[in-house]
């Protein structure tokens, strides 16, 4: 993993675009080096692609995106979660260590540390199951063990609590409460206002593939600036 | 129906009194086609992983190609493989015609679009299922075909064991190119129709069920050995 932080990031003037069509941009924004963002938007937003982007999976068509170091070496110390876990045909345990296996730890010790972050994550139990007879909780808890086993300084969650129950939700919730309290910085999607609510220091809401406002959560939730943001906090239909 | 007893019966004694002519023309069938599956597999496993992760300009016609030659016929490949390997064709210096070599040569011919194709479809979809992961954790392309290969290991082992399906009962391009010599090419494919055409049908047919007993009994013990049907769905 990169030891130089790779924070802050700039965004500026970036476009996604697909078959001629924009699906995000123009954005321009700044994720500092703390802190809890969330990204927020109704449905086709564009919160998933913004994030795909950021993370280096979407090709910029426009625009840029500069980390603090080179992006090469930016894109080694970041970590995604997907709105539903990929799940390798392998045990659990061997699909949070796949991280490591594949950037050259031996495999004993991977396998080793994928046992801490299991136990870490509440599923020490399930290490030898096949991942697909997991929960849905127990799913997404693996893939952010996944996600966080070779310590990224920066984690993209894509409304990972989107298929959960309330107890799973909360469950994962209070992981990710302990992961932003170890130092590292987090940007989740969601379109759930409660669980922003709850976990966001600074939120970013998106309509129609831009981003319509970026406050402090506490200042968004309380004076929303623009009419949609309004709306949607007001559990309004956005369209 | 009085024949299929007859063959039946015949098979039993045949194998029951450890002929010795059946053993080694058995045991060439599975040399030969064990050889042409895993020398297919070496080739058409990795190419038909690599197709479905790599995007280069003539991809859809190479599959599409590759998916046209799983339906080779045998008896041309067999006699390409024959011109190739008679004495006034290029490689007829290493005189390879008529021996075993020839028939896993023609066998690997017709196998490996086989097994690639079959390998390609299979991959395709787990590589459908992985690829945003193995992007996200910036995996090289050749960590992906390995993780694809080593995640996909039981539909290649289908992939695979349908090559052998296919090779164990080749007859055509076989019995060109290896010249159905007693002691020396005769497998059991080749014996049957030899048996076939001399009118000996119960003899014929004992191969026969001597064949498909074979083939079962590889699948079953590669299933077995792979504990296919264990650990769950995968």
């Amino acid at each position: 993993m990169v030891d130089l932080p790779i924070l802050p990031l700039t965004v500026t003037d970036a476009v996604v675009r697909r078959r001629g069509k924009v699906l995000v941009g123009p954005i321009s924004a700044e994720l500092e080096t703390d802190g809890l963002t969330i990204v927020m938007g109704p449905n086709g937003a564009g919160k998933t692609t913004l994030l795909r982007l950021l993370h280096g999976m979407e090709r910029v068509s426009k625009g840029q995106l500069t980390w603090r170091v080179p992006e090469p070496a930016a894109r080694a110390a970041q970590a995604f979660v997907f709105q539903t876990p990929i799940l390798m045909r392998r045990s659990a345990l061997d699909n949070v260590a796949y991280p490591l296996l594949v950037h050259g730890v031996a495999k004993t010790e991977a396998r080793a540390r994928a046992a801490g972050w299991l136990e870490k994550v509440g599923l020490a139990d399930s290490g030898s199951k096949p991942a697909h007879v997991l929960s849905g909780g127990e799913r997404q808890k693996m893939a952010l063990a996944r996600a966080l086993i070779r310590e990224p300084q920066i984690v993209f969650l894509d409304e990972p609590c989107a298929n959960l129950d309330g107890r799973a939700t909360r469950e994962f919730e209070d992981l990710l409460a302990e992961t932003r309290a170890e130092g590292t910085r987090i940007v989740m999607a969601t379109h759930d206002i409660g669980q922003a609510r709850r976990l966001a220091e600074d939120v970013w809401f998106i309509h129609h593939g831009r981003i319509h406002e970026a406050a402090p959560a506490e200042a968004f939730f309380a004076t929303p600036q623009t009419p949609e943001a309004r709306a949607f906090i007001q559990g309004d239909i956005v369209e | 129906m009085n024949e299929i007893v007859e063959g039946l019966l015949k098979a039993g004694q045949l194998i029951l009194s450890l002929d010795a002519d059946l053993i080694e023309i058995s045991l060439r069938s599975l040399r030969v086609t064990l050889t042409a599956v895993l020398i297919s597999s070496v080739i058409g496993l990795p190419l038909g992983c690599w197709l479905a992760v790599r995007r280069f300009r003539f991809r859809r016609f190479v599959i599409a190609t590759l998916n046209a030659l799983m339906g080779l016929p045998p008896v041309v490949v067999g006699l390409i493989v024959y011109i190739l390997l008679s004495r006034s064709g290029p490689f007829g210096v290493f005189g390879l015609l008529f021996t075993p070599t020839a028939m896993i040569i023609a066998q690997v011919i017709i196998l490996t679009p086989l097994i690639a194709s079959i390998s390609h479809q299979a991959i395709r979809d787990l590589w459908a299922e992985y690829h945003d992961l193995l992007i996200s954790l910036n995996t090289t392309r050749r960590q992906r075909i390995a993780t694809l290969l080593w995640d996909g290991r039981r539909a290649l082992l289908t992939a695979a064991l349908a090559g052998f399906g296919r090779g164990i009962g080749e007859v055509g391009a076989i019995m060109i190119v290896g010249g159905n010599i007693d002691h020396a090419t005769r497998v059991l494919t080749t014996a049957i129709s030899l048996e076939t055409g001399k009118g000996n049908f119960a003899l014929a047919l004992a191969l026969g069920f001597v064949l498909i007993g074979l083939a079962v009994a590889v699948n079953l013990i590669i299933h077995s050995l792979s504990r296919t049907e264990r650990s769950g769905r995968w």
